[in-house]
């Protein structure tokens, strides 16, 4: 049989892999162990009448050490399931623990009370609201914000707001409370168009008037400076268009600033894509060039 | 001269998804119609929300609150005090509201919401990001008592639609159009960007646009049927990040 003073002799003097030592005190780390101090009376290793009271998975059992086996570790341990019953758990426990000494008893069962009032505890808790710290990973959230602001860019969330204000406002959903009618909408697009109708005619006109002109001054340069003229033309055409509708913009950039300046603060709706009102009319540019024709020898001579 | 190419971009990129609905789709229509969002929308319920925070919340998560209870009409606020949202969810289904709007706070900040309809309605938590005060802002306007307009962009496919009702449920549904207010929910690559503005119109096809209130995008975490319970809830959408980040042109609103 084995002897507990010698183990303990042994354990205690030298080394024992269980033992914990802190400033204050002595822990026993094994995992049969009674209270969870180093002991004389509570080392599982140097008693041989040893008992422990464990639970898992929420049941408890009665660990109980049958000193015979213990060549056989695994088996040495008898396990006696406890009810769940917190009275009869103690009785159980009195029963098999019968002519133990009192200690062990006793300590055996203060353990036991503990457990099941942690295991009331946890059953509680998990009713309860749980609080769940998820971690956050610093490289997935930079890459959801860099997602972020290119979709807010690519929402152009502004202009988007405003067209469906305004097909809104079409579909009539505000009924009669702003006043522009739909006929009002339709003659200024169709004013846009003959306006823009007008300009053309009127360019053709000058072309033919400066070709008159030129005609008095050189006959025989006719034909070349006609030629000129007509390609002139359509690249004059184009650039007379947007020197006019740069002048518009101009014009609306600066009527909108006086009107920001009176109402304070609606600066943020003021830089929209510009399209030239329809309503206004293009303020006519005349823009007259006077093309000098390719001098020919001829020309020359006739001037001369 | 071959005919000018049209630019890629992620959204004509974008993966195509079955879920799309069609507005001629009488069937995905008839199921909008008919799911839990429907009393509001039948005007049988006015919204009434219920506005709260997580614990022990900060000052920015606090003004936030304050500053949604202005921008939504008919919103309580609520301090938190440890409760159980499983047990604040039947007191207010007694007290009828209709909304409860959780805004979970880390670090300071706002960084999630959790909007939960009742009696029996959907829950969706979002991630929030951005939240921008109505004094971060600069030359912001003055927001009034009137009922805001809604506005919903973008929400396509049936997930979209389920969660843009669930917005549009926080609003009532008569606005006032002589207060001209607006509220924009904009999806764009699964983030919902909040706006709040003031619109006025100079004529047919000119509008101003006023900033108030605050700002903030949403990033849908999950959507449950039912009410909230994270444990026994039954998911119609989670948002599993190796499954769906992968494809950058996959979007799933």
């Amino acid at each position: 049989m084995q002897s507990d003073d010698v183990i303990w002799s042994i354990i205690n003097k030298s080394f024992c892999s269980y033992k914990v030592k802190t400033k204050s005190q002595l822990f026993c780390r094994n995992e049969f162990s009674l209270t969870g101090l180093c002991n004389r009376s509570t080392c599982p290793l140097a008693n041989s009448q040893y008992a422990t009271v464990r639970e898992e998975k929420g049941v408890c059992y009665l660990f109980v050490k049958a000193i015979e086996r213990a060549a056989f570790p695994r088996r040495m341990w008898e396990k006696i399931k406890l009810s769940r019953n917190y009275a009869t758990a103690l009785k159980q426990i009195d029963e098999n623990l019968i002519y133990w000494p009192k200690y062990m008893k006793h300590k055996c069962k203060q353990r036991f009370t503990k457990i099941t009032q942690y295991l009331i505890r946890i059953r509680k808790l998990t009713l309860k609201r749980r609080k769940e710290l998820v971690p956050l990973s610093r490289k997935v959230e930079r890459r959801e914000s860099r997602r972020a602001e290119k979709a807010l860019i690519a929402a152009q969330l502004d202009t988007v707001l405003e067209r469906s204000l305004l097909q809104r406002l079409k579909d009539g959903m505000y009924g009669d409370i702003y006043n522009f009618p739909q006929k009002a909408f339709d003659k200024v697009t169709e004013e846009e168009e003959i306006s823009t109708d007008e300009e053309m005619e009127e360019q053709v006109e000058e072309e033919l008037e400066e070709e008159d002109e030129l005609e008095l001054e050189e006959e025989e340069d006719y034909e070349d400076v006609g030629q000129v003229e007509y390609v002139a033309d359509e690249d004059f055409d184009e650039s007379d268009v947007s020197d006019i509708e740069d002048a518009d913009d101009t014009t609306d950039s600066e009527e909108e600033e006086e009107e920001s300046s009176e109402e304070n603060g609606k600066s943020k709706g003021k830089k929209k894509a510009k399209k030239p009102p329809a309503s206004k009319k293009r303020p006519k540019v005349h823009i007259e060039y006077e093309e000098e024709a390719p001098s020919t020898s001829r020309a020359q001579a006739l001037t001369f | 001269a071959p005919p000018k190419k049209q630019p890629k971009t992620i959204e004509n990129m974008r993966v195509p998804d079955e879920t799309k609905v069609d507005p001629d789709n009488e069937e995905a229509m008839i199921s909008l119609q008919t799911d839990e969002m429907a009393p509001h929308f039948n005007q049988e319920t006015t919204p009434k929300i219920l506005i709260t925070t997580s614990d022990r919340p900060r000052q920015k998560t606090n003004n936030f609150c304050k500053e949604l209870k202005k921008v939504i009409p008919n919103s309580f606020i609520k301090y938190r005090r440890g409760l159980d949202l499983k047990k604040i969810i039947p007191q207010a289904i007694a007290r009828e509201f209709t909304d409860i709007i959780v805004i979970n706070e880390d670090a300071g900040e706002p960084n999630g919401m959790v909007l939960c309809h009742l009696p029996d309605g959907p829950t969706a938590e979002f991630k929030m990001m951005n939240t921008k005060l109505c004094k971060e802002l600069k030359r912001l306007g003055e927001m009034t008592e009137h009922i805001p307009e809604v506005n919903l962009q973008n929400f396509t496919t049936r997930l979209g639609l389920t969660v843009g009702r669930m917005l549009t449920c926080l609003f009532p549904t008569r606005a006032n159009f002589h207060g001209r207010r607006v509220v924009t929910f904009h999806n764009q690559r699964d983030y919902i960007f909040f706006r709040h503005h003031r619109y006025h119109f100079r004529n047919a096809d000119n509008v101003g646009l006023h900033e108030l209130g605050p700002r903030f995008i949403l990033r849908l975490r999950s959507l449950q049927k039912g009410t909230f319970d994270s444990r026994y809830g039954m998911y119609m959408w989670i948002h599993k990040r190796h499954e769906m980040d992968g494809n950058r042109r996959k979007f799933h609103l």
